[in-house]
Parts: structure tokens; sequence; C-alpha cells
């Protein structure tokens, strides 16, 4: 065990545990709803629009990155909320047209004079690269998201389960979902640096998804899907310095990992 | 014990709903009476889940909804309750009817669990409906009769001026059937309500409702069930003889 723990005697170390531990709650909370909503091929999209996020920074002269991917995401996901809401095509068509858009338009932007090695790293993300003040800004961002969940949870539930229903008890839910989106959509990109592009939705989804194969209520698919966004966290972090891996990838397998005896666990219960 | 009040009564005058270009419904005009079951009959189309609609706020339309008490005057709000046909929705949800329920019921986010008076409410509104079991049962292992209680108990709270059904007995079989009838026959003598129930079963419609409306975009009849089934518009609808088969 003390050996398991050396890992931890580096301040980097030390820095991407804190990291973890704020980041997979957060979004192991958030993927509850992004599951029971069937928004998984969203949040997926949604990661892949912080390429042309941080493109368009770049062409607007914006000197943060990171501003310039939550004000891309949040309007990015308005809009794919809205358009869903009017009813004009099939979700799953909108969403394809607006990662595949956003992904060639961030990539076309990025990659102009073979510079694309220089954003790579967020592709796979690099959570041992995180600083104090990264920290102080995923710590508010957790205390936001947990105030807003609360806040946004049951009519957003009430939402998932029948909307015409919901309106009719005063909700209302293309507000409550628009507000959902834009949670998630600022969850994701102040996320993304230290998980990355390809494997940002992993963590959003699959915590959640092996939590809804082990729950009953609502109350037990949050400290599920909670407990195992942790699990996976902190294991595949410190896996991954042992095993010289990527951190992000480690974490994601250690939560498929964790699925897949969920789906087990499962059958056997049936 | 009886809240009987004729009188006390849902005005609808001259609604009519337009979408597209199309009208869906045109001039409607009709008393919903507290203490009765009013039912909307007509066929697939006619514009029944749109007046519902309309009745809930749901929909644009033209013409006046009034809630008016007993000595004719306006009462400002109008709280209505309302039974979908059916829930569609992902069964594999992890969520308990007791959940479900307290999400209405309370601003507490489930997800931090009920809390004790929440969990009395929840309680109190199934056993009205005859449904306390069902309690810690997952919403998507509760059968059509168990889920149309869940939603009645739903409908029930907080007390509404008038409790709206979108035909809330298709797909429940003979013994759920017989227990949601009972339950809303008791609903009707006991409680101070209007009941507004969409139904395509003549044979039940013309053994409990109070008032019938036959609708097709507009009222073509309406009365006891006798005066309408014997009207002339009854047969152009059905035709004769078919209040006899479930339409």
């Amino acid at each position: 065990m003390a050996q398991l723990l050396e890992a931890y005697q580096f301040t980097f170390m030390k820095n991407a545990l804190v990291a973890v531990l704020l980041v997979t709650p957060m979004l192991g909370l958030l993927g509850t709803m992004a599951v029971n909503h069937q928004m998984a091929f969203f949040s997926d999209a949604l990661g892949h629009s912080a390429l042309t996020g941080i493109g368009l920074g770049i062409v607007l002269g914006l000197r943060s990155d990171l501003l310039a991917m939550l004000v891309f995401g949040v309007v990015w996901a308005v809009m794919i909320c809205l358009i869903k809401q009017s009813g004009s095509a099939s979700t799953d068509t909108i969403i394809s047209v607006f990662s595949s858009t956003s992904v060639a338009a961030g990539l076309l932007i990025l990659a102009r004079g073979g510079q694309f090695a220089k954003y790579s790293s967020l592709l796979i993300g690099d959570i041992l690269a995180v600083t104090p003040a990264d920290l102080v800004v995923l710590s508010v961002a957790l205390a936001v998201t947990v105030l807003v969940w609360i806040l946004l949870y049951n009519p957003l539930l009430l939402t998932s389960v029948d909307p015409f229903l919901a309106r009719s008890r005063g909700i209302r839910t293309r507000l409550v979902e628009c507000a959902f989106v834009v949670l998630v959509a600022v969850a994701v990109m102040l996320s993304i640096r230290w998980v990355g592009v390809m494997l940002i939705n992993a963590l959003l989804i699959l915590p959640a998804a092996a939590g809804r194969n082990l729950a009953r209520s609502s109350r037990q698919h949050a400290v599920w899907s909670v407990a195992i966004a942790l699990f996976s966290g902190v294991v595949g972090l410190t896996a991954s310095y042992w095993l010289d891996t990527s951190a992000g990838a480690t974490i994601v397998l250690v939560s498929a990992l964790l699925y897949a005896l969920s789906l087990f666990l499962r059958s056997v219960r049936k | 014990m009886l809240h009987h009040c004729d009188l006390c009564h849902i005005d609808l005058d001259r609604i009519s709903v337009r979408r597209g270009g199309q009208t869906l419904l045109q001039d409607v005009s009709m008393h919903i009476h507290c203490g009765q079951l009013t039912v909307l009959i007509g066929q697939n189309g006619a514009g029944k889940t749109t007046l519902i609609k309309a009745l809930l706020g749901q929909l644009p339309h033209s013409g006046t909804i009034r809630h008016v008490d007993s000595r004719g005057l306006d009462i400002p709000h109008l709280r209505t309750g309302y039974v979908p046909q059916v829930l569609q929705f992902d069964r594999a949800m992890p969520l308990t009817v007791e959940d479900y329920l307290a999400a209405a019921l309370s601003k507490r986010p489930v997800w931090t669990g009920v809390g004790r008076k929440t969990r009395a409410r929840v309680a109190q509104a199934l056993a009205d409906v005859d449904a306390a079991e069902l309690a810690p049962r997952p919403l998507g292992r509760c059968s059509g009769g168990e889920l149309q209680r869940v939603l009645l108990a739903l409908a029930l709270v907080p007390a509404p001026d008038l409790l709206v059904l979108d035909e809330p007995v298709s797909g429940i079989d003979r013994n759920g059937l017989k227990m949601f009838l009972e339950t809303l026959m008791d609903l009707r003598a006991t409680r101070h309500m209007a009941l507004l129930l969409v139904s395509h079963d003549l044979r039940f419609v013309r053994e409990y409702a109070d008032h019938v409306v036959l609708l097709e975009k507009n009222v073509l009849s309406q009365g006891t069930p006798g005066e309408v089934f014997a009207s002339p518009e009854f047969a152009a609808v059905f035709g004769s003889g078919e209040e006899e088969e479930d339409a």
C-alpha cells in the first residue's frame, strides 16, 4: 500500500489527484441524467466541439483557450437544444451534423500550416499538468454544478419521464432542458484539457451507465455513479503512474471494467 | 361527504384552435360541471386531445375558458390535474414510484433522498388511489393499471379543480380497469372537482358518464349518454348499433 502511495510524493501527482477528486464526481453526477435523458451522443459531440472553440478563439484573437471553449460550447449546446426542440429533424441527425461540422471547422483552423501537433494534447488530455490555479477553477465548477443540480434535478427528472405531463404541472421543460445542456457544456469544457476530447464522454457516461445497472432509485443511481467515477479516477491515476500509461485512458479503462462488472451483476440479479 | 355542486363549473366558450393553416377545433362551447363525469367522444382526429391541450394551457387558442363559482362569479385560477393515456418512458431508468411523486411534490432533489414529510405525502397520495404498496417499486416495473394509478395519484396532488384523463383505460387488464373505474367513481362522489375524460369505450361511457360531448372539430351533440347516443349525429359518426361494440 505504502508503495502504491509512493506515486503521490510528487506535487504533479498530488495536483492530479485533487483534479480527479473534483472532475470525476462532477461528471458522475451530471452523467446520471445524461444517460437517463439519452444524451450520450450529444455529450460526445459536445466534447468534439472544444476543438472548434479553441480554433475560433485563435481566429478571434482571444488570449484564453478556456474562455473560447466555454463560450463556443455553451452557444453550440443551446443551438442544438433549440433545433432539437423545434422538431425539424431527428435528434441524432442534428447532433451528427453539428458534431462533424464542428470537428471539421476545428481541425481546419488548428491544423493550418501543419500546426496541429501543438494542440494534440487536447485530444488525450494531460491531467499531470494541472496547476493549483486550475484546481481553484475546478473547485468552483464543482460547487456551482452541485448548486445548479440541486435546483434543476426534479424538474429535469419529470421532463425526462414525460415532457407533456411535466408541462401540465407548470414545469418549463424547454428552459430546464437547455439549462441542463448548458451545465453539461460548462462541465465538459472545464474538464476537457485534463481528460481529453477523445475520452471526456466516457467519463461522463460510463460511471452513470454502470450505476444505472446497479441502482433501483434516483439516490442509488447518484451514489453508485459518483462512487464508480471516484474509484475509477483514483485507481486509474495511480495505475497510470506505475504502468507509465496515459492517465485519462487508464481511468476510462477502469470505468469500462466496472461497467462490464455492473452488467454481469445485473444479469445475475435478474 | 358528498360535494355535489352542479353550479360550480368550467365554462368553455367558442374555443378554436388553428395550426399550420388547419382548423383543429372550431367554436367549441361546453360546460364541465363539478361533481360530474364529462366524457369526450369522437373519432380519431376529431380534436379531443387538442381540446385537452388547450384546456391545460399547452396550446394557443381563441375563445375563453372560465372557472365559474355557484354565483356565476369568476374564480381566478383553474387548477388542473392531468392523467395521460400512456407514459412512454425509459423503463430501465432507476426511479421508484416514490422518487417520481416526490420529484413533483417537493423541491428537495430526489438524488439526495426523500424527506420524511414528503414521504408521508407520497404515501397518502398513493393510499388515496389504493396504491400504497407501489411506493418502493421501480416505475418501469409497474403494470399498465398500476402506472395509471400512480399517474392518478400524481394528478390529484395538489387537489385539482378539473381532473383531465386522456383515455386512461386503454391498455389495462380487466381487474386493473375495474379498480381504476371504482376509484374514479369514488372521486366523483367525494371530491370537489370536475372530471373530464376522453374515451373510445362507448359501453363505459353509457354506464358511467353524467354528460357526454360528441366532438368532430366542433360539438356535434351533447347531453346525457341517452340523449347523445340517440342523436342522428351519433349515428352519423359511429353508425347505428355500434354502441354495443367498443369503438
